[in-house]
């Protein structure tokens, strides 16, 4: 009892210092994502926009034009010479970043990893906040799939390129489903294509699926440019009917289709909630109401009770979210 | 059947008879692989294939004419895209024909600085456009704010190009893309001014001699491969259904630059055919649907498309030697 006021008075003295230095010195965080004009990572930057238009804090961001490994470098540098206070990035790489982050953090930058993690190298970044566990993406995907074709038949997945971290974990997930869960014992993985996120390429690639395998009853596109370009080869070959397409894709992206019944239904998350979820975590941590400790909780508003897991990974929300022709119209990005 | 014969006699003594050549090599050997192939659903993915590249390669085809390159195109591509999308997007009640003109406009535009900045600082073209490559690209994300512009707003009518067929299932813009070929041959083969294009590109020391304006005819030159870089980018959105400034034409030079030197126009200008262009296209097209479709690994489907372009280059190297033997022959005889 006495321990629990001692903790609840130093925390309150903390939030009381730090209040003041807030009203000398906003919060300031700039939000790098892998590369500009990507309406993904527009919507993330909004929640961080709305949430630091609440919280009080300055938002800035800014990209590379290309999603290469080493394109981020440069910014991550100008905004620690900036004297940001926290810097979030979805990563271009896991590795490549580490010895400029590792620079940034010995200046005091909180360093958070948003949309993406460094896996394997968790200690060169504060925290990492991902839309949802990654290991129910490429379950879900066949999930889905499975529920449109009734479990049954020869089914393709078209993906990015062929070394993408993200969507080859999916699709080891989705194989590993496929063969050990008895639901989707009928359902024949045929095919594995590359669209390398090329709309041409990614056409060509869908195009050659319906071609190559006339008994094809479904297509996994875990990758928003392969399911839209996926979506217009069903569609203008007509054959919504016998080809179901599932993936990855934005509601934007993918409203056309849902409205005219190429495509029932397709997942993702709310990148808006990874940036609103960003900035709360980040600006709580430096006015020292949130503790970045696995295990430790916080509320955030709209999302509710937020747990810190293992290597410090917070997810926004527990399972993926199903648009379909029913609630796409609640969504824009 | 003799006037049949004599045709295809003629055909065979052309150049680009050894690109006919590989493409029917080409289909019937992939047919015989897997027969599925040979269809008319083939026939229509090929024909969708093509459209885009054909616009570009008949600018690119007639820069290179000229002795030089343009590898802007890509983001002249973009740049009009973009804005054309932003128009459907912003101005819903605007005509699509006006988002049309406005994309060629500013692609002829770009061109046109190009073409300026070649002339004026006399700098080469590849460098120059080097250059714009990365300016022009640079003016996409500018000008968008670096946004999508999404599905929902790029007109059904447009949409519909790609999609609907005037005539025997022949969609829209592959006519178009026949169109521009068919003018452009006349422009290169029946006009003074495109005639002054090969005398240029094949001597440019003795084409001001000659009488021709060259910086003019440059300008001209750069103008018209822009302006059709505009039009594939409308092209590009009613094939893809949006417009995405950091996807949208990103690498689409190369894929011009390699069919248009598949058709037989040397990179050392002066020397190029509509007719070869448009096969080489054709070539590149069938190539890109044949791959997947055999099933080659996405890890062997670059190394098999660089060893193809690389291959028709040879052929058509041995074919072109044997014919200017067969013609020197000829001489010598009379």
């Amino acid at each position: 009892m006495f321990k629990k006021t001692l903790l609840a008075g130093l925390a309150l003295s903390v939030a009381m210092i730090s209040g003041v230095a807030l009203a000398q010195d906003k919060v300031s965080i700039v939000y790098i994502p892998k590369n500009t004009g990507n309406p993904y990572f527009d919507s993330l930057v909004q929640g961080f926009v709305d949430a630091c238009a609440e919280l009080g804090c300055d938002f800035t961001t800014a990209a590379p034009a290309t999603a290469e490994a080493t394109s981020q470098i440069p910014f991550i540098t100008a905004q620690t010479q900036r004297g940001v206070d926290v810097i979030a990035i979805s990563p271009n790489s896991p590795d490549a970043m580490n010895q400029v982050l590792d620079r940034a953090r010995e200046k005091g930058v909180l360093v958070l990893a948003v949309n993406g993690d460094l896996v394997d190298n968790y200690e060169h970044r504060d925290a990492a906040i991902l839309p949802v566990d990654f290991t129910k993406t490429g379950p879900g995907q066949v999930e889905l799939l499975g529920s449109m074709i009734g479990y049954e038949g020869e089914i393709a997945i078209l993906s990015a390129t062929t070394d993408a971290p993200d969507q080859n974990t999916w699709i080891a997930a989705m194989e590993n489903s496929l063969a050990t869960d008895p639901k989707y014992a009928k359902m024949n993985l045929v095919a594995k294509v590359y669209g390398d996120d090329e709309p041409q390429k990614s056409t060509t690639e869908a195009e050659a699926l319906l071609q190559t395998y006339p008994n094809l009853k479904g297509i996994i596109s875990p990758t928003t440019v392969g399911v839209a370009a996926a979506a217009q080869v069903i569609q203008s070959a007509g054959k919504a009917e016998t080809v179901k397409l599932t993936g990855l894709g934005t509601p934007n992206q993918m409203r056309p289709f849902v409205k005219d019944g190429t495509v029932q239904a397709f997942q993702l998350w709310s990148p808006y909630n990874e940036g609103w979820l960003a900035a709360h975590f980040a600006v709580g941590l430096k006015n020292g109401t949130i503790s970045n400790e696995v295990g430790s909780t916080f509320e955030v508003p709209n999302l509710g009770s937020i747990t810190i897991g293992e290597h410090n990974v917070m997810n926004t929300q527990a399972e993926l979210t199903t648009f379909d022709a029913a609630n796409i119209d609640e969504f824009n990005f | 059947m003799n006037a049949v014969s004599n045709l295809l006699g003629t055909l065979f003594q052309r150049r680009e008879a050894g690109i006919v050549v590989m493409i029917v090599l080409l289909v019937a050997a992939v047919g015989i692989i897997q027969p599925r192939f040979l269809s008319l659903e083939t026939l229509r993915i090929v024909m969708l294939a093509i459209p885009l590249i054909m616009i570009a390669a008949m600018g690119q085809m007639m820069v290179l004419v000229a002795r030089h390159v343009d590898l802007s195109i890509g983001s002249i591509l973009g740049f009009s895209a973009i804005v054309a999308g932003m128009m459907f997007r912003d101005l819903p009640d605007w005509p699509v024909l006006v988002g049309v003109l406005v994309a060629v406009a500013l692609g002829g535009a770009l061109g046109l600085l190009n073409g300026l900045l070649v002339t004026i600082f006399k700098l080469p073209s590849i460098i120059v456009t080097l250059g714009t490559l990365s300016l022009y690209r640079g003016f996409v994300f500018l000008v968008s704010n670096s946004r999508q512009v999404d599905p929902q707003f790029i007109p059904k009518s447009l949409i519909q190009m790609s999609q609907t067929s005037p005539f025997i299932g022949i969609p829209w813009i592959v006519i178009i893309a026949f169109i521009v070929a068919l003018l452009t041959y006349f422009f290169l083969d029946h006009t003074r001014l495109g005639r002054q294009i090969y005398a240029m590109g094949s001597n440019p020391v003795a084409a001001p001699l000659r009488g021709i304006r060259v910086v003019p005819v440059t300008l001209l030159v750069f103008t018209i491969s822009g302006a059709l870089a505009g039009l594939t980018g409308v092209i590009y959105a009613s094939r893809f259904g949006y417009v995405n400034p950091g996807i949208t034409g990103v690498g689409f030079e190369f894929t011009v630059i390699a069919a248009v030197v598949i058709g037989g126009v040397s990179i050392n200008g002066g020397v190029g055919t509509v007719l070869g262009t448009v096969l080489g296209v054709i070539l590149l097209g069938t190539v890109n649907v044949a791959l997947p479709i055999l099933g080659v690994s996405a890890f062997w489907q670059d190394a098999i498309y660089g060893t193809v372009i690389i291959v028709a280059l040879l052929i058509d190297r041995s074919v072109r030697q044997r014919g200017i033997k067969a013609l020197s022959g000829a001489r010598s005889n009379a």
